[in-house]
Formats: structure tokens, sequence, C-alpha cells
């Protein structure tokens, strides 16, 4: 009996207790907030086309995606003869783990925030580039011709992509003198970083909102997937809930680039002139508002632009994208220098 | 482990040769459009060489042809470019009316005319879909077809069928034109006038969409030639070869229309090309539609046809290109030969010539622009 | 320059482009073309020129006008229609006359090219405008068109 409660007070003791009630806490909501980031992506594609969108599931076909769900828990398995099957099981997890990961860092509001770590930023860039990893594990072990192109191209655009991805946030570090979430919005209580740091700002949520669309591998960066050239990409072979677990993370990822941008360019869950000062937990709701904003902004992109050529995404990078960013960088530092900033 | 440092250092770079590996595009590929198999050869992203398979929807329409009447032939040739039914079914009237030197009313070849050219405008519609739709512009498709369902719904009122009317008939139409055609056609110019602007500002303005199709599968002007292409393909290669100019027929003779052309040939300027006809349709349709003669619909015809000995010929322009029928009369109620010349498959045949030393993306907007219908290629 | 300009001229278009979209995005509930197919099913009409299958019209004494002439039957490209026909002696002439036993429509084989109609010369068949025509088993495609017990309309010659 003894032994039992001393393992119970050492559970609560140590806090695994409470990490594991609030890793699942986040786990849940999370997965229901990507079940409905798609069924968001399908209405707001819906609405760009003319069309209705899910309508019959539910009231407004609100429960369209948990039925989706549903179908792809209960569907078989699929996989090829010859896959590497250690591999191609291991494939779904690294990528859905990985961007679960990357949420439990984000200061919801002032208290709502899992994992307060000093450097925020740096443990956000580098949990978004193991995810990549997963996809090309998966396109390798599936043994599949179209998959292994896909998976080739994602390496190909990741690697590039998050060079901006990071010199574009390095560039608001500069702003901020730290990684640490929490205090990036403290700093933004004197103006959001991008009317702080205006032109160099502005420049960087641009390059940022384009390295963070390729980095999710959304359209116009679709070539992982690029259905009219590659069927459906790395995943072609997965099937269930396995092809569930990237599904969902592509969503999850496109929350966090959203969440991110936020963070450190609009102010995280600072209301706008201070509105809501005294309402701490209305900053939740603005910083729901201000992601689903730039999610928005990346549903548009999506349905509205072609996909580029493989060449023409190494091409944007490397030679407009990265230049770019190195320039702002440096006006970055000489407006902070020089003290040009706004605050207000 | 001895071999295997020995490997390692007589391992030269010239030893690290790239493999070339084949890899099957359909019969079941989003960007084949239907049944075509294509078998590339890639090294890496590079494509090497384009071998496409056929047989796939393969209906022996012509030997089905023989043992039909001419009247039947017709609604065959709607299986053929199911995009381009009515321009089909006008090629083989026209060719019998032809070998029995009938003369149709002029209000039977204004008709058809107007909705040859409207098929156009609806083939290109849904061309320009799947165009945005290949190169990762899932939008363009629904806005193609919301244009495209205006011309299906005036199909559908005066010819009976959304895609395979079957509206021609040797000797005229099978039935007048709906009272409703006229107005509803003049409903459509204005609404269609307005549209095509907001596809040039989604698409063809479209910087990614421009660099995914300049400069990609370049035709030359002698290529074109060479391998018999037709239709839009060959105009955008600055070959001059519309049949609804050089030889015009039903109404076209009446009408002014300038040939869309292009020089480049490359993937953007058959596209161009293309939207360029879809402009001339409207004016073609405007031009006509005021003016359709009273008359008959169609003349009497025997009931059962019997062309004269001979071999009889006739091409029209569709959607795609030259589309010929060719008929061998042996004088019996039967054709003895039916051969027709589709475009589709002599624009297909130039899809490795272009191709070849492009990328996967190049190679599914060549297509996009080559504007492939299978069941016109497998016959 | 040229770099600038580019870059310039592209985030222009790129921004053409989503306006165009975004306008269709605000005006979405009214631009909508979906058409709810079970829904509407009450107000869903067909123009009446509409080929979804061959019907034989009887009028109210169980008679059509289907003489047994056979031209549908050989007007039609796939031998979709099959007509069993006898002579019977018509009780007001004594003469013999063509009456039709059983007008058979196979319905699986049509192509709805509509020769058949276009052939019939006493407007006997016509197109039905229904168009839900699916069935678990293909044997209920094979239709006898006209009613038991009809007969030809009297007048209706060949």
């Amino acid at each position: 009996m003894n032994s039992i409660s001393n393992i119970i007070d050492w559970f609560i003791n140590t806090g695994v207790l409470n990490m594991a009630l609030i890793a699942l806490i986040y786990l849940t909501v999370f997965a229901l907030l990507g079940l409905f980031l798609v069924l968001l992506e399908r209405k707001v594609a819906a609405w760009f086309q003319l069309r209705i969108g899910p309508n019959r599931v539910g009231y407004l076909g609100l429960f369209q995606t948990i039925a989706d769900a549903l179908k792809l828990v209960s569907k078989e398995l699929t996989g090829t003869v010859k896959a590497d099957k250690f591999l191609y099981n291991l494939a779904p997890y690294f990528v859905i783990v990985t961007s679960l990961m990357a949420l439990a860092v984000f200061p919801f509001t002032k208290d709502l925030q899992a994992f307060d770590i000093n450097i925020g930023i740096f443990f956000l860039i580098a949990i978004s580039s193991i995810g990549v990893i997963g996809i090309l594990l998966g396109g390798w072990s599936s043994n599949n011709k179209f998959a292994l192109i896909g998976a080739m191209r994602s390496g190909v655009q990741t690697v590039s992509y998050e060079l901006s991805v990071g010199l574009s946030l390095l560039t608001m570090v500069i702003l901020t003198g730290s990684l640490q979430l929490s205090e990036i919005i403290e700093v933004q209580k004197s103006g959001w970083l991008i009317v702080q740091g205006h032109i160099p700002a502005i420049i960087a949520f641009m390059i940022y909102m384009i390295a963070g669309t390729a980095e999710t591998n959304r359209a116009p960066f679709d070539m992982v997937e690029a259905e009219s050239e590659l069927g459906a990409g790395y995943h072609t072979e997965y099937s269930g809930m396995k092809f569930a677990y990237f599904f969902l993370a592509e969503f999850i990822n496109m929350f966090i680039i959203a969440a991110i941008a936020t963070t450190i360019f609009f102010g995280g869950w600072l209301s706008p002139f201070g509105i809501t000062e005294s309402l701490p937990w209305m900053g939740l709701f603005w910083f729901l508002v201000k992601t689903f904003v730039l999610v928005f902004l990346m549903m548009w992109f999506r349905w509205t632009f072609p996909r580029l050529r493989v060449d023409q995404l190494l091409t944007l990078e490397w030679k407009y994208l990265l230049p770019i960013n190195l320039v702002n960088l440096v006006l970055m530092a000489v407006i902070v220098w020089l003290n040009l900033t706004i605050q207000i | 482990m001895e071999t295997a440092v020995l490997n390692s250092t007589t391992v030269k770079k010239s030893n690290f040769k790239s493999e070339e590996y084949f890899i099957n595009m359909g019969p079941q590929h989003p960007a084949t459009h239907g049944v075509l198999r294509l078998l590339l050869t890639i090294d890496g992203e590079i494509i090497k060489k384009v071998e496409p398979d056929l047989g796939y929807i393969h209906r022996s329409i012509e030997k089905m042809s023989e043992s039909n009447s001419y009247q039947q032939i017709v609604h065959l040739t709607d299986r053929l470019d199911y995009l381009s039914s009515h321009i089909n079914n006008e090629a083989v009237c026209l060719c019998v009316e032809n070998a029995l030197e009938l003369e149709v009313p002029e209000r039977v070849k204004v008709i058809r005319t107007i909705l040859g050219e409207l098929t156009r405008i609806a083939s290109h519609t849904l061309w320009w879909g799947v165009m945005g739709m290949d190169v990762g512009a899932l939008t363009t498709y629904f806005y193609g077809f919301r244009d495209r369902e205006m011309i299906n719904d005036i199909f559908e009122e005066t010819c009976g069928a959304r895609l395979t009317m079957n509206y021609n008939i040797p000797g005229g139409l099978m039935q007048d034109i709906h009272p409703n055609f006229v107005k509803r056609v003049k409903e459509f110019i204005p609404h269609f006038r307005s549209k095509l602007p907001e596809y040039d500002r989604l698409l063809t303005g479209n910087i990614i969409f421009q660099k995914r199709t300049k400069g990609v599968g370049v035709l030359s002007r002698e290529d074109a030639i060479n391998f018999g292409a037709s239709g839009p393909v060959a105009r955008a290669s600055g070959y001059s070869c519309d049949v609804r100019k050089y030889h015009p027929y039903s109404a076209l003779d009446k009408v002014n229309f300038t040939e869309a052309l292009d020089t480049a040939g490359d993937s953007f300027a058959r596209y161009k090309v293309r939207i360029a006809e879809m402009w001339e349709s409207l004016n073609i349709i405007e031009q006509l539609i005021d003016n359709i003669p009273e008359g008959d619909f169609k003349v009497a015809t025997n009931a059962v046809i019997k062309l004269p000995k001979g071999d009889f010929y006739q091409k029209v322009e569709t959607a795609r290109g030259e589309f010929g029928v060719y008929i061998i009369s042996t004088g019996n109620k039967n054709p003895y030969r039916v051969k027709f010349r589709s475009p589709g498959l002599s624009n297909l045949s130039l899809l490795n010539h272009i191709a070849v030393g492009g990328k996967i993306g190049d190679l599914v907007a060549t297509m996009a622009t080559i504007d492939i219908v299978v069941p016109d290629i497998d016959r | 320059m040229g770099y600038f300009s580019n870059i310039y001229h592209g985030i222009r278009t790129l921004l053409t482009g989503m306006r165009v979209t975004g306008k269709y995005f605000l005006n979405a509930r009214k631009g909508a073309i979906t058409q709810q197919y079970p829904d509407n099913r009450d107000t869903l009409k067909m123009f009446e020129r509409f080929r979804g299958e061959v019907v034989m019209p009887h009028d109210e004494n169980n008679e059509h006008s289907c003489t047994g002439c056979q031209k549908c039957e050989l007007a039609c490209p796939n031998g979709s229609i099959e007509i069993i026909w006898d002579r019977v002696i018509d009780p007001e002439t004594g003469k013999k006359k063509k009456a039709i036993d059983q007008h058979i429509y196979h319905f699986g084989m049509c192509t709805q090219c509509g020769l058949c109609v276009d052939a019939c010369p006493s407007d006997a068949i016509k197109w039905a405008q229904n168009f839900e025509n699916s069935v678990y088993d293909r044997t209920q495609l094979t239709r006898i068109l006209n009613k038991p017990g009809s007969k030809v309309r009297a007048g209706v010659e060949e």
C-alpha cells in the first residue's frame, strides 16, 4: 500500500502528472482544432469556388470532419508489399508528433502557456525541421516512385525555406532582444513589432509568410503532393489513420506558422490599442482572431495561385528571398542601432 | 571490412552515375485526362523520354461505322472528341451531303456554325479550367465550368443532350432550334465577354503561371508541320492552318474573323491562342445570331442513304484541330471503309519531341496545352 | 533594376489574381452555382427536348399510335429496339394489318441518339425527361413500351 502512495506522491511532487494532464488536454484540443481547420479549409475553398461546401453532416456541416475522421479511423491500413515496414509505420508519427510538440511553447494568453522556455523561437524552428524527416521517410519507405519524387522534393524545399523562415524571424529577434516568446510579447506592449520595425518588419513578414507557406507544403508550394504531377506525392501509399496523421499535421502546421507570425509580428494575445487590457482572458480571443486571419490568408493563397515548378521554387528562395532577407537583416540592425523604431 | 575500405578508396567521381528510371504515368493519373498511359524515362526530375501507350479506350469506332448506315455513323462521332461532338457530327454530315450533292438550306448552315462555335467555346472553357488545375490553381476549374454550364444548357434545350448531342443529320438538323435559343445565346455573349478578362486576371497574368508555361514545350513551325499538328497547337507555332479560313464550310465563309496566331510555340503561346479563339468565336456567333435566315431545318433524304461509288473527304476545324472524315463507298447503304483523321493523335505524337528535357511539371503543363482528349486519340 | 521591377511586377500580378478570387469569396452566398441535387428534385425540371428514355404515350383508352412499321428498329444504331409483331385481321375492313405484340426497348444498350424518335412516322414514341435511371438489375432496363392489352389508335396508318 505504502509503495503505491509513494509512487503517487512522486508523480504529484515532480509534476509529471500535471505535465501528462496538460499534454492530454493539448492533444485533444489541437486534434479537434486540426479537424475544424480541415472543415474551415473546405468551406473557404468552396466560397472561393462558387460552391457551398460541406453542409450535410450536422448543423451547417459542422460535423463533416468528425465523420471523415471516423471514416479514416475505421479504414483498412494498406501498404505496399516491398515497403520498409518499420520506417513506413514510423513516418506518420514523426510528422504528427513534431507538429504537436511545437504547440507547447505558444503563449495563448498571459497565463496560458504550457512551456515557457527562453529559446522559444529557436525551439520552434528546430522542431519544424524535424517534420520533414517524417515526409522523407514516408516517401522513401513506401517503395513507390511517385512517393519518392515527392519526398525528395520535400527535402529540397524544406532545407531551402528553413533559411528564410529562420532569417526573417531573426530579423525580428534583433528588435526584441530575446528568443523567449513571453518576453517577445512583453516587448510588444509598446507597439506590435510589425509597427515597431516598420519597413524591414513588413518585408520580414512577407518573406515569412511565403517561406512559411512553403514550409507547410501548401499550394502554391505543394510540390511534395502536386496531385496533377505525382498523384498524391509522399503519402500516395498511406491510408486510413496513417494518412490522417499526415493530413492533420499539415493543418496543425498551418496553424503553427500562423501562430508564430501572430506572436512575432502581431503582438500575440495583446489586444489592438489595448482595448481589452482589463480582461486577461480576452487574450485568447485576440490570439485566435489574429491567427485565423493569417490562416485565411494562407488559404487564399492556396485557392488562387498555380503551383511553382521545383526549380522555380529554388530560384525564388535562393535568388530572391534569401538575398532580400540578408539585406533586410542588416537594415533592421541599422534601424535598431539608430533608434529609428516606432514606439507607441 | 577490408574490401569496403578498398572500395571507398577506389571509387572515383565518375563512378557516381545517375540512373534513369521508368515511371508509369497513367492510365489512372490526374494529369492524363482519361486513360492515357505515358511511359516516362526520367533522370531525377528531368524527362528523357515520353512514350504514350494507347489502347485503353479503343472502341473500334471506324470498324463499327462500316456496319452502320450513314445516319447512324453520326452518333458514333459524338464519342470521339466528346468536347467537340457537334463539330464532329457536322463533319460526317457535310461529307455525306457533299457525296450526295445535297444543298442544305442556309438556315441549317448558320445554325450549324453557331452551334459549332459554341462548342468550341465550351471546349475551351473546360480546357481553361483543367489547364489551371494541371498547373495547380484549382479554382479556375469551377470558373471555367460555370461558363461552360450556360452553353451546355443551350445545347440541352435545343439538342436534347449536353455532350453527345447528335443534332446533325445528313440533310440538316434533327429539329428546329428551340424558341429560346437566340435569347439564351444573346445572354451568354455579354456574360462571357465580361468573364474572359477575369480569366486573364486570374491566370494569364499570374507570374507563377507565366513562369510555368513560357518557354516550356517549345514547338517550332517546321516540327508542327512535320508532325501533322493542327489547331491551336500548330497555330501557336506560327503555322496558319485554320480549316475555317482555308476551306470554309457551312456559314463560315460569310463571317469575318481573324485566325489566332502566335509565333512563340511554347505552352504559353498555345494558351494565348485558345483564349484568343474564344474571343473570335464570340465574334462569329455575334455576327450570325441576329441573321438566322428563315427556312427549313432539313431537306428530305431517302430513309436509306446510299452514297455513290467513290471516296469522299471532308475536314472541319474542331476545338483541337483538323478533324477529317474519309468515306469510301461502294454504293451500298453502309460505307466500305471510314477513316477519321483525329487532331488528338497527331498532336499527341509530338509530345515526346517537345517534353524531353523538361521537368515533370513541364510535362504536365505541356500536356494540358496540347489539350488531349483520350477518346479522340484512341478511337 | 530589373530585379526589383520583377519583384514588383510579380507581386502585382499575384494580388490581381487574389482580388478576383476575393471578390467571389465576398459574394459567396449569392454566387454559389451548386445545385443541391436530391433536395431540389421537386423544382428540378429538365428541358422538354431532354433525351431521358424512350416512352410510348398511351391515351385514356389504352391506345397508342405504333403501327409496327419497324422504322425505329431499323434506325437504331445499337439494336436497342426490338418489335415483335404479327398480322391481325382488322375487324372493320377485314384486311390483314400489321400490329405490334411487344415493342421491346433495351434501355441498357440505348445511347440516346434520338434517331428512332426522329424516324417514327406516326409519333408513337417520344422522349421522356426522367434521368434517374439506375436500377439494381440490368434486366429491369429491358422495357416493354406498349402497355398490356393496348392497341393501335384508329386512323393511324403506316
